[in-house]
């Protein structure tokens, strides 16, 4: 796509271009050649202006290195020009591009380390985690890119998962590590604030935290367990053990993404998480084209071998 | 000669200090346009244009009656800046305010459009009040506090129509190997070269207007502001197009290498030659022939200047570290450093940036203690109004 709208500007911007490098050097010719200057020994000239009393002007010539400097700018603009894409859309001698700069620098690296990628992307996960140099890799690629998020210790943080304590919001195994690097995540939790009200908010948050034996109102509790059954267990199953198909997590586990207070569950529960970003978000991007397989590969490797033993 | 329209005068100082004041509230607020140095809301935008145009009458207006044939070098410099800075702000500023009552505005322009202004904008911001109005400074104090004429007219001829048409196209060097089409990084970077020239001619024409008072740069450290000012001017631009080549801002973009580049420019210039400046105004100014303490001002200038030479010292080494961890590679391909393996080898740096930035304010508070003292002995003075025939001998 051309980035002019018409033929005209291309025009313009190679008229202005050339002419304020010739105005430069003109006003520095002029400048250069002028009739005033000193004679071997001879007193320089003031102007003859005064401002202010005693503020006055010489009218020295232009330091021959000075101008000289000048020259050389403008010589080396117009052979710059000439060779790299500048005025307008002349595309320069030599072809050059930015673009095309980044591809051929980056497709000699990769094809320098083709080899490497390929031996552990015909690897199985846990045989790649097991190999050190293939963990260095991996480990390299996650801090670059995953631990702005989970942390370089990939610990996680709130609204961001704990990579390394072996529970999973989409599934631990190989696969399905490689599939959300590759994919992206969206999770949606729903706001049920207005299907619940108030209290019943307030119930079901209860029976939430009943579920993995956080202290709780026993009565709360049990009228919270009715409105769990036909409001949230379509995603987080009957008995709140989760469902790793939809990324609903387990409410039995002990494990909170967003902490387990009785706050933080009222407050995912009425405004749901997810629904407005300036309030948290649960997604993970996609690193499809960022990465490519091979690196996937490798930093899944990683992240897998976080919370499994790596087996030889 | 009275300036023209004074009361306007008196509407552009305060009018100014409003815009400080509401700058100082509504930041911290998070109330900001998010555009680098052309952050304030709109409604502090179309103060700013008012205080502005106020400013301009006043100035073109005293330019217009004045009495002297010739407008003096300094007022070229003033002039340029005045109406080249209407334009940048009028145009980045240009916005949709989500509502009348409210503070949000959404920018004119979009995408790649508006970084391009923005940095247009942002680039000439430096080259036009902190390059310009500043060597129109330059152009009176250094020869005033001299005692010697300006070194060359003919010189400021040409550096000054250089300087203001060629820093005009600098801005795309900010987006070097971005969106930005590559034409108009080149043309951002050509000019840039060609700007070296025109910015030392001003750093020449002051040095230079020294000679045959060279003597005076050993006993008058007030002198020795205006002239160290002047050479992180020369420093900071020829450091500026250097850094402006592609194959240069490849290493330094993003880096704190760029932000010592500022600083030897915000501190060694700006502030050097406005202390300087002030140093000469304030006795002047309350009927004094000189500061209550010459000594007090030398020490400030050498805190002052090992404080700007620690300060931007720490953020070229830090800078350039930074940039050849972020490009360093494995020989799998991988990135060597994390980047917040950066930013923890940087530590040490910003601990001598620390130390730079508070000899540097120590400096400003002995300047402060000075100029009190200074003050204090005296009682303003009523300066002498120069008329007409007295002023063209």
């Amino acid at each position: 796509m051309s980035d002019f709208t018409s033929g005209f500007w291309n025009v313009w911007v190679i008229a202005i271009t050339l002419g304020g490098i010739a105005f430069c050097g003109w006003i520095l010719l002029g400048q250069s050649k002028s009739k005033t200057l000193p004679e071997a020994g001879e007193a320089v000239e003031s102007t003859g202006h005064v401002w202010d009393e005693d503020l006055r002007e010489l009218n020295n010539p232009l330091p021959k290195w000075w101008s000289n400097l000048f020259w050389i700018t403008i010589v080396f603009s117009l052979v710059y020009l000439a060779l790299y894409p500048g005025l307008g859309t002349t595309k320069g001698v030599l072809g050059w591009t930015s673009v095309g700069q980044y591809e051929k620098e980056r497709s000699e690296v990769d094809a320098r380390v083709k080899p490497l990628y390929d031996k552990f992307l015909a690897m199985e996960l846990p045989a790649v985690a097991a190999d050190p140099e293939a963990r260095g890799m991996g480990e390299r690629i996650f801090l670059n890119n995953c631990a702005q998020c989970h942390g370089s210790d990939a610990g996680g943080a709130r609204g961001f998962p704990n990579l390394r304590d072996g529970d999973w919001l989409y599934g631990g195994a190989p696969e399905k590590i490689i599939e959300t690097v590759t994919g992206g995540r969206m999770g949606v939790m729903p706001a049920m604030g207005a299907v619940l009200g108030e209290q019943g908010t307030k119930d079901t948050a209860a029976y939430v935290r009943s579920l993995s034996g956080l202290p709780h109102d026993p009565l709360r509790a049990q009228l919270g367990k009715p409105m769990f059954e036909q409001n949230c267990a379509a995603c987080h199953g009957a008995d709140g053990k989760g469902n790793q198909m939809l990324g609903a997590p387990n409410l039995t586990d002990g494990t909170w993404l967003f902490g387990s207070s009785e706050a933080s569950i009222i407050e995912g529960i009425t405004k749901g998480r997810n629904v407005n970003v300036s309030e948290g978000t649960l997604a993970m991007p996609t690193f499809k084209e960022t990465l490519g397989p091979e690196k996937i590969h490798l930093v899944a490797a990683y992240v897998w071998g976080l919370s499994n033993k790596p087996a030889k | 000669m009275r300036l023209f329209c004074g009361p306007l005068a008196a509407l552009t100082f305060w009018g100014w200090q409003i815009v400080i004041v509401l700058a100082a509230i509504t930041l911290p607020l998070g109330i900001t346009s998010s555009k680098e140095y052309a952050e304030l809301e709109w409604p502090i935008d179309v103060l700013i244009t008012l205080v502005w145009v106020s400013y301009a009458i006043v100035f073109f207006g005293t330019i217009a009656k004045r009495k002297t044939p010739h407008i003096y070098v300094a007022n070229w410099f003033f002039g340029a800046y005045i109406l080249t800075v209407a334009l940048l702000h009028l145009v980045n500023s240009a916005a949709v305010p989500v509502s009348w009552m409210g503070w949000k505005s959404y920018s004119a322009y979009a995408g790649v459009q508006d970084a391009m202004v923005q940095w247009w904008y942002g680039h000439n911001a430096v080259g036009f009040f902190l390059t310009a109005g500043f060597l129109g400074m330059m152009y009176y104090f250094v020869p005033k506090q001299a005692g010697r004429p300006v070194y060359s007219y003919r010189l400021s001829v040409v550096h000054f129509w250089a300087l203001i048409f060629t820093y005009m196209w600098a801005g795309p060097h900010h987006l070097h190997y971005t969106a930005l089409p590559d034409w108009t990084q080149s043309l951002g970077m050509v000019f840039s070269l060609i700007l070296l020239a025109p910015s030392w001619g001003g750093m020449i024409n002051g040095i230079m207007t020294l000679s045959g008072a060279w003597h005076k740069l050993r006993t008058d450290p007030i002198l020795k502001f205006l002239i160290v000012s002047l050479s992180f001017y020369g420093m900071s631009t020829f450091e500026g197009p250097m850094m402006s080549i592609k194959t240069v801002n490849a290493l330094s973009h993003y880096t704190d290498w760029t932000v010592g580049h500022v600083h030897s420019g915000a501190l060694g210039w700006v502030a050097f030659i406005s202390i300087g400046s002030i140093y000469y105004l304030i006795p002047r100014m309350f009927g004094k022939t000189e500061m209550w303490s010459t000594r007090l001002i030398t020490a400030h200038f050498w805190i002052a200047t090992i404080g700007v030479v620690l300060y931007i010292a720490a953020m070229w080494i830090a800078g350039v570290m930074q940039g050849l961890m972020w490009r360093a590679t494995n020989p799998d391909g991988t990135l060597t450093y994390a980047f917040v393996e950066s930013v923890k080898a940087t530590y040490p740096f910003y601990t001598i940036r620390l130390v730079g930035g508070l000899l540097f304010l120590t400096g400003m508070l002995i300047m402060a203690y000075n100029v009190i003292r200074t003050v204090a002995g005296g009682k303003a003075y009523e300066a002498p109004i120069p008329l007409g025939a007295a002023a063209h001998a």
